[in-house]
């Protein structure tokens, strides 16, 4: 018997064999880098919301501040969802017959809580604390976007944890002035690094980037 | 043959390495046999039978362990560290004796390596097989073992460089594939024979293709030859370094019977001290199993349990080494420690350590002893059962007397610890047993070129 060898037309393969060998990991790699990037996977995210409320119209053309509905923003952890009863502070004279606040409406005289769907969902295993950043200095532009402008509020940022540590490892460009905290277009001319170390030196802020800061 | 007989009667020259009266069809003969027989030996049937049915339940516990949580285990403070670095440390141990036999005896013109290389080379990947999940296994949430390499990742997380934890990863993997990469290429001329010899169209295939086309030809040989030389050197250091790098995990930690610098060669010595035990514990049986008594000989059982006495006396000098620097170094947390290790609660496991590893093998002194095999195959299981305890003596009695006697604990393992030990075994000997059957035992090129017919003086005297 014939000693077995490869048949002839697997010469062919030679030249695809080293071919493959680059393009197969590189796809490969480059597939799972960007599948599974937070700023693939997360961005964009826009859910649609029981009542179609326009932060664009309220917090932009209206002028209205953040925390008037928001309104733990600055001592709790977590950025309180109006309720019902501060909707109605305008809503019980204005539009009371538009179709599309028929839910806020209902919700005023059953009691029950009308079911937001969260845009901005961290995993339970990450602890974040609005206050702690407000006072720090972070404006809710830095991790929301410009809200202001949203017509459907979208996810802008990844909310990663790369994402979170960029800015723990690096606070000054991103910090600001009390008094612009919810001054979503706020610009200065001065040097953002400068005003934020200054801040970072004034109010003893250093974010930890510990396991436990977060993972607590 | 006639010069074999002539040289055995002189005691300059040691025995031949191949006995009987063998030529190169012979050897060809005998070890594709063993693959190319209808069935194997009944025994086979047993071992692999057996090896199967721990395999299964080594499944059926890690499937427990993920489904429920590292809890199943014995595992908790102070005893962080249980079974499953015990279990880690002594199979990357035994895969030592491999690489050791492989690359370092064939850089040193050791001809006896070549009847037990195949055999050892497989042995190494397949403990290493079986050391590399334990690690995996013991993070608990298993989906996340990937967090040991340095992949960049949105989390931005990077394992830490200066930890020995690492280093360990980098160092077996390393180990792994430099090993299946030197066990593979030294397999690529057998596997042609097979191929050559086989009938069937399925084995032409399949022994085709991972013989890559190897035809013989002086040009393949030349190349053969010096890739292996090659690789033999690449291989060489990681004897050293594998181990090495495995007593950081102790010795870099700042605990007491932990924290000393004498761990990586101690480490090393015992690790190719079980290795080569292992060995024996595989090829003693095996080579009666398959009809390999000609090609692993007495002397290469001999030689083995020399290797075996001289590593144990050195393990035997660590041991003895470590109570001096306890007691030298004046550091009373050190004294403790090691008073404890020998007289407190885990006593009888450092004593079964000491019987095991330093007064057993001292038996091998006797030429007669050394020869027998009933004898060197049960020493073998003493040894192996010694460096088992030996890790189990270093990572269990060096916790469980916290500085805090609060927090003493005496570790105590769950029947889920045993059955995954147990079951590494099945692990272990279900992919030996593999080997045997499909892949040929004895290195068919190699062990011709150390037949009297191959020297090139040959009948000339």
């Amino acid at each position: 018997m014939s000693a077995y060898q490869f048949p002839r037309w697997t010469s062919s393969l030679r030249p695809v064999i080293g071919f493959a060998a680059v393009i197969v990991p590189t796809y490969l790699v480059v597939l799972l880098a960007t599948g599974l990037s937070a700023e693939n996977l997360n961005v964009g995210y826009a859910p649609e919301q029981p009542i179609p409320f326009s932060h664009q119209l309220h917090a932009g053309e209206l002028g209205m501040d953040c925390r008037y509905c928001h309104s733990t923003v600055e001592d709790g952890a977590m950025a309180a969802l109006p309720q019902t009863s501060t909707c109605m502070n305008c809503h019980d004279k204005i539009r009371t017959d538009s179709p599309k606040l028929k839910p806020l409406r209902d919700a005023a005289i059953s009691g029950d809580a009308i079911e937001w769907v969260r845009v901005h969902d961290l995993p339970e295993f990450a602890y974040f604390n609005h206050s702690a950043h407000l006072s720090a200095g972070v404006s809710c532009v830095d991790c929301h976007g410009r809200i202001d402008q949203m017509e459907v509020v979208r996810q802008e940022e990844p909310l990663s944890m790369g994402w979170c540590i960029d800015c723990h490892r690096d606070p000054a460009p991103r910090l600001r002035p009390q008094e612009h905290i919810t001054d979503l277009g706020w610009a200065t001319t001065e040097d953002r690094r400068l005003i934020g170390e200054k801040l970072m030196k004034d109010n003893h802020i250093d974010p930890r980037t510990d396991c436990s800061t977060c993972h607590r | 043959m006639a010069n074999s007989a002539s040289a055995n009667n002189l005691d300059i020259f040691p025995e031949d390495l191949v006995q009987g009266t063998n030529d190169f069809h012979s050897i060809t003969e005998t070890v594709c046999g063993v693959i190319e027989a209808p069935k194997p030996p009944k025994a086979w049937y047993i071992i692999f039978g057996t090896a199967l049915a721990l395999l299964g339940v080594l499944g059926a516990m890690i499937v427990y362990l993920v489904t429920t949580g590292v809890g199943v285990w014995g595992n908790n403070q102070p005893v962080a560290w249980g079974w499953p670095i015990v279990n880690f440390v002594f199979w990357v141990g035994i895969g030592h004796a491999g690489t050791l036999i492989s690359a370092v005896l064939f850089l040193f013109r050791q001809d006896w390596r070549t009847g037990i290389n195949r055999f050892s080379e497989a042995m190494t990947i397949f403990a290493v097989v079986c050391a590399g999940m334990f690690p995996a296994i013991h993070v608990g949430r298993v989906w996340f073992i990937w967090w040991v390499f340095p992949l960049p990742n949105q989390m931005a997380m990077w394992p830490n460089f200066r930890s020995p934890l690492l280093w360990d990863v980098f160092a077996v993997s390393t180990y792994f594939s430099v090993s299946l990469l030197f066990w593979y290429m030294g397999l690529v001329p057998d596997l042609a024979t097979v191929r050559d010899r086989a009938i069937s169209k399925t084995k032409r295939f399949w022994y085709g293709l991972f013989s890559l086309g190897w035809t013989g030809s002086n040009r393949q040989w030349h190349r053969y030859e010096r890739a292996y030389l090659l690789l033999a050197a690449l291989a060489t250091p990681l004897v050293l370094s594998v181990h090495s790098v495995v007593s950081f995990d102790f010795a870099t930690s700042q605990l007491a019977g932990w924290h000393t610098t004498i761990f990586p060669p101690y480490f090393v010595a015992g690790a190719i001290f079980s290795g080569f035990a292992m060995v024996l514990t595989l090829s003693i049986p095996a080579r009666k199993i398959f009809g390999l008594e000609e090609l692993i000989t007495l002397r290469h059982i001999d030689n083995m349990t020399k290797v075996i006495m001289a590593t144990g006396m050195m393990v035997g000098y660590a041991y003895a080494m470590e109570f001096f620097m306890a007691w030298y170094s004046g550091n009373e947390y050190e004294g403790f420690t090691f008073i404890n290790r020998a007289f407190g609660p885990y006593a009888w496991a450092y004593w079964i350590m000491v019987s095991c590893n330093v007064l057993s093998p001292q038996i091998f002194w006797f030429k007669k002893i050394r020869r027998n095999l009933v004898v060197v195959f049960i020493m073998s299981l003493f040894v192996n059962v010694g460096m088992w305890f030996e890790r189990f003596v270093i990572t269990v009695t060096s916790l469980n007397r916290d500085f805090l006697p609060s927090s003493w604990h005496y570790f105590t393992p769950t029947w889920v610890d045993i059955l995954t030990l147990v079951g590494s075994f099945g692990l272990f000997f279900t992919l030996f047993m593999l080997f045997c059957r499909f892949l040929p035992q004895v290195a068919i090129s190699e062990v011709k070129n150390v037949l009297p017919q191959a020297h090139p003086h040959h009948d000339a005297h």
